[in-house]
């Protein structure tokens, strides 16, 4: 019963955050209403005993990609001003297609059944029980060759959001460190010969 | 008690408040991307329910990898949107027509 109440009311805070990100005028609003999406998000995963990726959620996206993000909205400066009836126009026909997707999901879930009332009460799992055990067993083992590639593919990142901001600008002063190992001593060094003193 | 179709529900009010926000906020690019990851964090929910109610850890394992797959995204997707920005000083949507879309 308890746990029930707690769902309604982080369900319930969870639908009004991603209200807010949506509907807020200011950009760094929606990104802090996002935030706020995920932290009600993490609550609700611990409910459905997914222990550690509720963890990760809040340490991954909340701490460092909604962090990027702000920083990106901060730094651009954007004013993107909407006049009044564009915005409803745009906010009427938003309702419909997300009242048809709703719809859609509805009557599947409705319809298919998707066998719910059997698997209505998973019995809940001991107090010594470790998520992050259980996950890792699987992960090192049987989606070892999936987690590879993850890697791989955060790499990627990285590597492509560096070379995407990268840039050279003219006039800036940097060292060519290979212009430096490859100057020769006869490069820089000239030497003269001239006599002590001037013959009489 | 929770049950599977209250999930399913939150999930399916989650994701189509994202798809509104795309065409509410049709204008700026980087409150596109900010629906998106509502979008993901839908479905990562719909993952998280049944790897609950059925038993099974391999959804969980899944939502890890979309987590993953997501960071990756935002990243380049902002690293996209600074270069452009800095190119065209703009990222109204509507000014990004040089491929004639």
């Amino acid at each position: 019963m308890f746990t029930e109440i707690l769902f309604w009311v982080f369900s319930s805070l969870l639908v009004l955050a991603a209200l807010g990100v949506i509907l807020a005028r200011n950009p760094v609003h929606s990104a802090l209403w996002l935030v706020y999406a995920f932290f009600n998000s993490a609550c609700l995963w611990l409910l459905l005993e997914a222990e550690f990726l509720a963890i990760v959620l809040m340490l991954v996206y909340v701490g460092a990609v909604m962090v990027l993000f702000l920083f990106v909205v901060m730094m651009l400066d954007i004013k993107i001003e909407l006049g009044r009836g564009q915005f409803v126009r745009f906010a009427l026909v938003g309702a419909l297609v997300a009242g048809i997707v709703l719809g859609e999901i509805y009557a599947v879930v409705k319809v298919r059944g998707l066998g719910l009332p059997a698997m209505a009460a998973p019995v809940p799992h001991p107090a010594d029980y470790s998520n992050t055990h259980e996950l890792a067993k699987v992960l090192y083992t049987d989606y070892v060759y999936a987690f590879e590639l993850a890697a791989v593919i955060l790499l990627v990142a990285i590597v492509s959001a560096i070379v995407l901001t990268l840039r050279r600008r003219a006039g800036a002063k940097v060292q060519d460190v290979r212009a430096q190992v490859a100057v020769r001593a006869e490069d820089r060094l000239v030497m003269v010969k001239m006599d002590a003193e001037k013959k009489p | 008690m929770i049950t599977l179709p209250m999930v399913l529900t939150l999930s399916g009010v989650l994701f189509a408040i994202a798809v509104a926000g795309i065409f509410v906020n049709r204008k700026n690019v980087i409150l596109l991307l900010m629906c998106v990851e509502l979008m993901l964090l839908a479905v990562n929910f719909n993952f998280i329910a049944f790897s609950h109610f059925r038993g099974d850890i391999a959804g969980q394992i899944f939502v890890f990898f979309i987590l993953t797959v997501a960071a990756a995204e935002s990243a380049i997707g902002l690293a996209i949107l600074v270069v452009l920005f800095r190119e065209r000083k703009t990222i109204h949507v509507e000014e990004l027509d040089t491929m004639k879309g």
